[in-house]
């Protein structure tokens, strides 16, 4: 370990010095008791163990006949940030009703073409691997998610956000920011042009890296299909080692986070082609004829 | 229709803060405009603490109670009232926006907004509702707030301030944890496991 970390951060998320929720133990009692000494160092040993027993307890759970869970889990306390940050109730179930069952619209006021690519939105190319990431959103029925906004963000090719409490020392692009936007097609296709984002650390513990990983924000025609999730390149050897990856306890479930390398949407001398198609929750509303013909919103591509 | 396996979903991060705000975007109407109000709150985590990277989402009627399908809501006219808004919290874990009070979406029925949760820490976005705390009958009839114990029901009923805001705070956990809601009811998006 290098002798000027400050050991004291290495209990606080990501690179801000907000240590508001940093917790002595994953207990999550007596957040506010000031330890009598300088808490241990977490280092990925610890946390691996943490994760792996919590996979293994899952194992035994399945073969017991419990169901397989696709969700991350809100209370996965390798994530040290969760630990005071999820409900310790059970979510209540409801029937999703009136504005639920609908969606806000989105079209080319909101979005421009140009968004989609994130290569041109300064003077100069941004350093890095060119890749496409394309795909379709479709619902848990497989109908396609049309006319609907998908916003992504990512760090740099370095591993480095532009947000200003990006404290990691390697260099910002300038000419990268690495926001993007796109309205699905007809088809629930969308389709950004962008450059492979580096891995970086973070404080969740010491030595803590989390996988390269692009975010994507997505609507649905409900509501309540609302989500907010990460994308990952096929192979990454931190996946194993990520409280955050392996919140989601299924493997087939976080294989779904995980994008394919697909030379049919590489460009010759140009870009890298990634494909991953995102799935929504089902519909839960009685669709219209035009509708179910994928004429929502103002999706005049 | 075969059944698709939805896709999982991520922590937001700390990082969304060059990425999801927009301008205008807790402004669902101009504030100071005719029939706009405030609601405002605070995010708090389980020890009671103001959490300063949760980021809010708002999906309502207009005043009337009808669902708008009007496009417009990142890059806003100013006029166009499309029901859609989102805002940040600042570092006292305060959101804000500017919108009206939703009508019923039906005659009799309670009026509320519907709202998304995000924070770095939370794995996955959390729904649930702010109802507005006007009408009793309606609440009381509500499907929602009448399947909730009085305690819990609480927390999805806004409170009236002098200048005709509202205030609602979210707790994300602890005894007075807001109920947060599952709309798949298949028990995978559970907190306990």
């Amino acid at each position: 370990m290098p002798d000027d970390v400050n050991l004291a951060t290495y209990n606080a998320d990501a690179l801000t010095e907000d240590l508001s929720d940093a917790v002595p133990a994953a207990s999550g009692t007596a957040p506010q008791a000031v330890p009598a000494e300088a808490p241990r160092v977490e280092t990925q040993q610890d946390l691996s163990a943490e994760i792996k027993a919590l996979g293994e307890a899952y194992a035994r759970a399945l073969k017991d006949g419990a169901p397989k869970e696709t969700q991350p889990r809100l209370d996965f306390a390798p994530y040290r940030s969760s630990i005071l940050r999820h409900p310790t109730k059970s979510l209540h179930h409801a029937d999703p009703e009136t504005i639920e069952l609908h969606s806000p619209a989105f079209g080319h006021q909101d979005v421009h073409a140009l968004e989609a690519d994130l290569t041109i939105q300064h003077n100069g190319e941004p350093q890095g691997e060119r890749i496409i990431v394309a795909g379709r959103v479709l619902d848990g029925d497989g109908r396609p998610v049309a006319g609907q906004l998908v916003e992504i963000w990512q760090a740099n090719s370095s591993g480095r956000y532009i947000h200003k409490r990006d404290q990691h020392p390697a260099p910002l692009d300038p000419n990268f920011t690495g926001v993007g936007r796109c309205i699905t097609g007809p088809d629930g296709s969308y389709r950004f042009t962008t450059i492979k984002p580096g891995a970086y650390p973070w404080k969740n513990h010491l030595n803590a890296w989390r996988p390269a990983h692009i975010h994507f924000s997505l609507f649905g025609t409900e509501f309540t299909q609302r989500i907010v999730t990460q994308m990952y390149f096929p192979g990454d050897q931190l996946f194993p080692l990520d409280p955050i990856y392996q919140s989601i306890v299924d493997q087939d479930a976080r294989d779904r986070l995980v994008a394919t390398y697909d030379h049919d949407l590489t460009e010759p001398e140009w870009a890298l082609g990634y494909n991953w198609d995102i799935v929504l929750t089902g519909s839960k509303r009685t669709w219209t004829e035009n509708e179910a013909l994928g004429a929502e919103g103002d999706d005049h591509e | 229709m075969s059944k698709l396996t939805a896709t999982p979903g991520q922590t937001v991060g700390p990082f969304y803060g060059y990425a999801l705000p927009y301008a205008k975007d807790r402004e669902l109407l101009a504030p100071g405009s005719p029939g706009s109000i405030r609601l405002q709150g605070t995010v708090y985590d389980g020890a009671g603490h103001p959490i300063p990277d949760a980021i809010l989402e708002i999906w309502q009627p207009d005043a009337d109670g009808n669902i708008v399908r009007r496009t417009g809501s990142l890059v806003r006219d100013g006029y166009t009232f499309t029901g859609f808004g989102r805002s940040a919290v600042g570092n006292t874990g305060v959101y804000t926006f500017t919108t009206v009070n939703p009508g019923p979406t039906e005659p009799g029925a309670a009026a509320f907004i519907s709202v998304a949760v995000f924070a770095r820490g939370l794995m996955n976005r959390l729904f649930t509702r702010v109802y507005l705390p006007e009408n009793e009958e309606a609440l009381a009839k509500d499907p929602l707030l009448s399947s909730l114990d009085p305690e819990r029901r609480k927390t999805l009923i806004a409170r009236r301030d002098a200048d005709g805001g509202l205030t609602w705070d979210i707790r994300l956990q602890g005894g007075d944890e807001t109920v947060f809601l599952d709309f798949e009811g298949t028990g995978t998006e559970g907190a306990s496991q």
